[in-house]
């Protein structure tokens, strides 16, 4: 139950046919080789702290995730039901892998963890995240960051 | 997500990604793209599994070095090691025994009755999971399990309660119970070691236990909810967020 062939419908023709933004331009940034790159994550899975106000459909915005935030002050927000969360549930790595960041950086393969990464919530329009993400690159470079891996959920 | 990256890129910064579908992510046409054969939900392919989470997020990371941009996507040639293991008929089952429920859940009462019994088998497991994990990602909706059967069960029972948040709709504060309560025994049953694959647990809880039924039972109430009181989000909960799509079947087939 891997690939969308073998999904059952609805969730196929669902999941296949799902409007995705296009755009003119394709941007391509290169840069220094990973054991001297800062590296962001950018999680679509609503991660939220306890106390965060729950994200609402249809809004673009994000909530800012402390690298050194304890595993147990997060918890799933996303509005979908149709993606699995005991893999969540039993290890927060397999969403947002910050144990295995940490393990690459304290081996060399890349520079450093950046201080903040983001959770968005999936299932939106890309159109209503553009101001949020613009913004969120300003602080992104402003912790010295280069470089992002986005994970979706 | 590949919106996402288009944006990060004109920023300046550099991306990768992991993409779990990929016809989405052959139209969006971000930069660099790992494409994973997992389940949704599983973007690291496997829990408790730090080499091979490590093994996928070095695949991403080493689209960073790539030159032959602007538009690179790149296939993950493993399956998930639970998805393999359920293909080869050594699939995960729930070790936990619970209470048959009785025949007529819908008996006033009934429900609540039968949860309440499933709940105190699960305890204890929920309580080493907590123990051994360190945390819980139960509480969205701020109530305690006791307090979300509750919740739940008056709908059941054809009351309507009085919403426990005033910065939330009905609709919301039902979804985040009915959110916890899944957490909850989920948690519980993935206690002992084993990989379960999203489906196989998915097809317990909604096909072996009360709570999963009550859910069902939930749904043409809430239905019903949303028309009377014009809640929005109650109607979008009722109809696309109660149900997991590939669930649906079970109310089909005990319609017809």
């Amino acid at each position: 139950m891997v690939r969308l062939a073998d999904l059952d419908e609805p969730e196929r023709s669902h999941l296949g046919s799902v409007p995705c933004t296009s755009f003119d331009t394709e941007p391509w940034v290169t840069g220094a080789p990973l054991a001297e790159r800062r590296i962001a994550m950018i999680t679509t899975a609503a991660l939220q702290h306890r106390d965060d106000q729950p994200f609402e459909i249809g809004t673009g915005d994000y909530r800012v995730i402390a690298d050194d935030t304890p595993a147990n002050d997060l918890v799933m927000a996303h509005i979908s039901t149709n993606f699995d969360r005991s893999g969540f549930e039993q290890d927060l790595n397999v969403v947002l892998p910050l144990d295995r960041m940490h393990e690459l950086a304290a081996a060399g393969e890349i520079g450093s963890v950046a201080k903040f990464h983001y959770a968005f919530m999936g299932s939106t329009d890309p159109v209503q995240m553009e101001d949020a993400a613009r913004a969120m690159a300003g602080h992104l470079k402003a912790d010295g960051v280069d470089s992002c891996i986005l994970i979706p959920v | 997500m590949g919106g996402l990256a288009h944006y990060l890129e004109d920023e300046g910064l550099a991306t990768t990604q992991i993409s779990l579908i990929r016809p989405q992510t052959e139209n969006t046409r971000p930069p660099r793209a790992l494409w994973v054969p997992f389940e949704l939900g599983r973007p690291l392919g496997a829990p408790n599994d730090p080499a091979f989470q490590a093994k996928v997020l070095r695949a991403a990371l080493a689209l960073l070095l790539r030159q032959d941009g602007p538009v690179i996507l790149k296939d993950f040639p493993e399956d998930a090691p639970a998805a393999t293991a359920a293909e080869n008929g050594e699939g995960w089952f729930c070790p936990i025994d619970l209470p048959p429920p009785p025949a007529d859940l819908a008996a006033g009462g009934g429900f609540k009755a039968a949860m309440e019994a499933e709940i105190g088998g699960l305890s204890t497991w929920y309580d080493i999971a907590l123990r051994e994990r360190g945390r819980t990602t139960m509480g969205l909706s701020g109530m305690s399990i006791g307090e979300i059967t509750d919740f739940v069960c008056a709908f059941l029972d054809g009351h309507v309660p009085d919403n426990p948040r005033d910065d939330q709709s009905l609709g919301q504060s039902l979804k985040f119970a009915v959110e916890d309560l899944k957490a909850y025994y989920r948690e519980a049953a993935g206690a002992q070691p084993g990989q379960n694959t999203g489906k196989e647990m998915n097809d317990w809880f909604y096909g072996n236990t009360a709570a999963g039924k009550a859910l069902y039972a939930l749904w043409p109430i809430a239905n019903d909810l949303a028309r009377q009181s014009g809640d929005e989000f109650m109607n979008i909960f009722a109809n696309r967020l109660l149900i997991p799509a590939s669930q649906k079947y079970r109310a089909e087939k005990a319609e017809a």
